[in-house]
């Protein structure tokens, strides 16, 4: 929609006025007045905290903090191409040159003059089938030139980016309400997850049980959390329980932002039902009348199905007021949406995103189980780890311990791409190794892959026996595979880069290191790199991990720390024999100098 | 409500009060941790991270971690000691601060804190990033090259002055302080006597026409190092 029709349609009150002035409704205030008119200007970041009564400063830090929140247009529309490790095996950087030449603009350079508008962002949960992009919220996957083209010429001729394409994908793609282009690529269901269900089951077995059997049999279950730090769930949900509060509430971190994964998408496509029944089971256990689920902003392209699904359960009694006809069990869901930050997958950042504000992570402690959202106690889990409690009140404790390993019960849905010929969602029980799900997926060919995207480690075949579980490889599930040409020390490049954009930027070592760090590979890869800048990078590395204030600064020295360890031979093969080069390069700056006062 | 307890920093055992954050009890107690977003007259930031000790093992930002009883603390050994140093480096290459000529030098508290600490020249190279000095201001500069992002200013214009003229802006290595305007601090209503002034521990804010009353070697910090109240950290 052409940006002056949008302006006319709306204006800021009536967009504060729909949601009200307290602070916590800021992120969606913004969040419309970034759709209504193209961007947040600062008249209309003004205009927003004098209706709100906060400072304008206030909004502009909120604004100013997410990625798909901007202060000037790019563009009439912006095309938000994804980048990082899957979409360039999948040949983003080919595509950058195509996409420059037929829109004439110019990624991170775009303006409001620019028909199409060129902006890059970190992944969109789609690396198996990159190169994937945004436009206005409409997801674009699979885009070749000819693609790329007819996209561009779409859009520039005003078109609807919701109408570029009549193509959908696999399976609830094609559904009304979502009619996306995108495949759910589920390669290998499990009993858990993707076994076959029957809507409510959960609820009505629930509501036959006392919460404190509920609680027992998730405790017993030995279900640990799935976003790859594993906290025992059971646990978690007794310390929300013993902290006393009239309110509690039951966050579901759908915010999965890890690139290469995209797990969650798939489930939140397929199994909703199930998710949003695991975040009762959770409010029935805690006694909490709420829930919240925070979606990522790149997946709004499925909010008003899943909103819709929350009004079919409704309806079906499996949500509102006594639900499943039991009197006083009343628990409801509603659906946040992020803005495009990757910290906010972090569970403290995504509640202050929650009520309003920069997502940057809080102090702890005290941790989110007494001190939450709104101050409230408040118990955060995966999209995975609250479907698996639901399975678990279906199908008993024992059930699900029968799948996995002793320490690692039940099943894990890995996101897996790159050099694969089956890129896709996998279902297996924990315990399988990386060589057992590389010739699944058709990959076995790998010399590297990534175990728990950026923030996990970049491992070698040497490691391919290795096991996925908490006792060995912990992940969230995000696997990127690497094929025999891959230029693994580019790929940790990439990994810094993105670590650089996506810190929040509060504490020293993470907003500072990240970029130090980065500086000294890229030295390395020029050929300047010396025996002691691996140490400097290592003992940086220590810095950054030992004094950052949350797990985003703890894991994002990883790509370099991991490739030190598990790819040594790369590293010592761009050394120079030299005792010490400069970082700064004396012999680049005079050229550029030269060139600059054209004295050649 | 609050109860006596008894915590343990480097060997020495202190009282405080169940939840007092561990630096103020250490600072009350007479012995020094090394900070510098945290600020005696403001609510914790934690950002800093210069603050970090060990309790019971674990990396916490004193600031930010509140006391209980029986807590063992680190707080004066080599390994933390480097840590705090590389961080304080990392602020130094950051910004661009050049401490002989900047109007703070000797009441500066990154200058004060690398000094105690013993730092002579940063282990990393300077970023020498392009930043911004905001003069439009009639008694106040606002110099974002020797901005280190603390949130001192942040907190203490929204907490005491009650005006909210600062706010972090942006995110990650962009991250900048932000001024409640459209434009510049001039178009703010920040005023000479306003607490989120004399909070800066750095040459950020600056009041115009103030400069070298005090001449260099006869400042706060030329006579005696920062936290020379206190015993403790070398």
């Amino acid at each position: 929609m052409a940006l002056e029709l949008r302006n006319q349609a709306v204006n800021v009150n009536e967009i504060v006025s729909n949601h009200g002035t307290e602070r916590h409704h800021l992120m969606n205030i913004v969040r419309d007045a970034q759709d209504a008119f193209g961007c947040v200007s600062g008249d209309t970041a003004k205009a927003i905290a004098d209706a709100m009564g906060i400072h304008m400063v206030e909004v502009e830090g909120v604004v100013s903090y997410y990625h798909f929140l901007t202060r000037k247009p790019s563009g009439k529309v912006t095309i938000y191409l994804s980048k990082g490790a899957a979409p360039s095996i999948n040949g983003v950087r080919e595509l950058t040159s195509v996409l420059e030449e037929v829109t004439g603009s110019k990624f991170r350079k775009s303006g409001a003059d620019d028909a199409v508008g060129l902006e890059w962002t970190s992944c969109i949960g789609m690396s198996d089938q990159e190169p994937a992009a945004l436009v206005d919220g409409v997801v674009i996957t699979n885009i070749d030139a000819d693609k790329a083209g007819s996209l561009v010429a779409h859009l520039v001729n005003g078109g609807d980016p919701k109408e570029f394409s009549t193509e959908t994908g696999d399976g609830k793609n094609s559904s009304d309400r979502i009619h996306a282009m995108v495949n759910n690529n589920i390669r290998k269901k499990g009993e858990i997850i993707f076994g076959d269900r029957i809507v409510g089951d959960a609820i009505r077995k629930l509501v036959a049980m006392e919460p404190s059997a509920v609680l027992d049999e998730v405790k017993n279950s030995n279900l640990r959390g799935r976003g790859g730090a594993g906290f025992p769930c059971g646990l978690k949900w007794d310390f929300c329980l013993k902290n006393e509060a009239a309110n509690r509430y039951i966050v579901c971190n759908a915010d999965e932002g890890e690139p290469g994964t995209f797990k969650d998408r798939v489930l939140l496509t397929e199994q909703p039902e199930l998710v949003f029944e695991g975040m009762a089971v959770a409010g029935y256990v805690l006694n909490a009348e709420e829930g919240i689920m925070y979606l990522r902003a790149e997946y709004e392209y499925l909010y008003e199905y899943l909103l819709n699904v929350l009004n079919k359960m409704r309806e079906a009694n499996l949500l509102g007021c006594n639900i499943a006809g039991m009197d006083g069990f009343n628990f409801d869901i509603k659906i946040q949406l992020g803005a495009g930050a990757y910290v906010c997958g972090e569970e403290t950042a995504l509640l202050e995103s929650t009520e309003g504000k920069r997502g940057e992570p809080r102090d702890r402690p005290p941790f989110p189980v007494s001190n939450g959202y709104m101050g409230e106690p408040t118990a955060i889990n995966n999209v995975e780890t609250l479907s698996a409690a639901a399975r678990i009140i279906e199908k008993g404790a024992d059930w699900f311990k029968s799948f996995g390993t002793e320490k690692s019960a039940g099943t894990k849905v890995l996101s897996v791409s790159g050099d694969v010929e089956r890129p896709g969602v996998y279902e297996v029980p924990f315990g399988i190794t990386l060589a057992e799900l590389l010739r699944e997926a058709g990959g076995e060919n790998a010399k590297a892959m990534t175990v728990g995207g950026p923030s996990g480690k970049i491992v070698s075949s040497a490691d391919f026996g290795r096991r996925i579980a908490f006792e060995d490889m912990a992940t969230g599930g995000s696997m990127v595979v690497f094929g025999p040409d891959s230029d693994i020390l580019q790929i940790a490049n990439d990994y810094m880069e993105f670590f650089i954009e996506e810190s929040c930027g509060r504490c020293t070592p993470c907003r500072v290191g990240t970029t130090l760090l980065t500086r000294h590979l890229e030295k390395i890869r020029a050929g300047r790199g010396t025996k002691s800048d691996i140490n400097y990078m290592i003992n940086l590395g220590k810095v950054i991990t030992g004094m950052s204030r949350c797990g985003l600064g703890l894991t994002a020295s990883n790509p370099v720390l991991s490739t030190i360890e598990n790819f040594s031979e790369l590293y010592d093969g761009l050394l120079t024999g030299e005792e010490f080069v400069p970082i700064h390069d004396m012999d680049l700056a005079v050229r550029i100098g030269r060139e600059i006062a054209n004295f050649n | 409500m609050k109860e006596e307890i008894t915590i343990t920093i480097d060997g020495v055992e202190i009282k405080t009060k169940t939840g007092e954050f561990i630096l103020r009890a250490a600072l009350n107690a007479g012995i020094y941790i090394p900070h510098l977003c945290f600020h005696p007259d403001l609510p914790p930031h934690g950002s800093c991270r210069v603050c970090t000790v060990k309790v019971n093992g674990r990396h916490m930002a004193s600031c930010t971690t509140p006391a209980e009883d029986g807590m063992v603390i680190t707080s004066d050994d080599a390994e933390l000691l480097d840590l705090r140093k590389a961080v304080i480096e990392m602020l130094f290459v950051e910004g661009n601060h050049f401490c002989m000529f900047c109007e703070m030098s000797g009441k500066c508290e990154l200058q004060a804190v690398a000094y105690r600490l013993g730092i002579l020249v940063p282990r990393y190279p300077n970023l020498f990033p392009q930043r911004e000095v905001d003069a439009s201001h009639p008694d106040v500069m606002l110099d974002h090259n020797r901005c280190i992002l603390c949130g001192r200013c942040v907190r203490a214009s929204d907490e005491k002055d009650g005006k909210h003229v600062f706010e972090l802006m942006e995110r990650g290595a962009k991250t900048r302080l932000g001024v409640d305007a459209e434009n510049n601090l001039g178009e703010t209503n920040l005023s000479i006597d306003d607490k989120a002034l004399d909070v800066c521990p750095v040459g950020a804010l600056l009041i115009k026409d103030t400069a070298y009353r005090i001449p260099i070697g006869e400042r706060q910090y030329d006579k005696t190092p920062v936290g020379s109240q206190h015993k403790g950290n070398k």
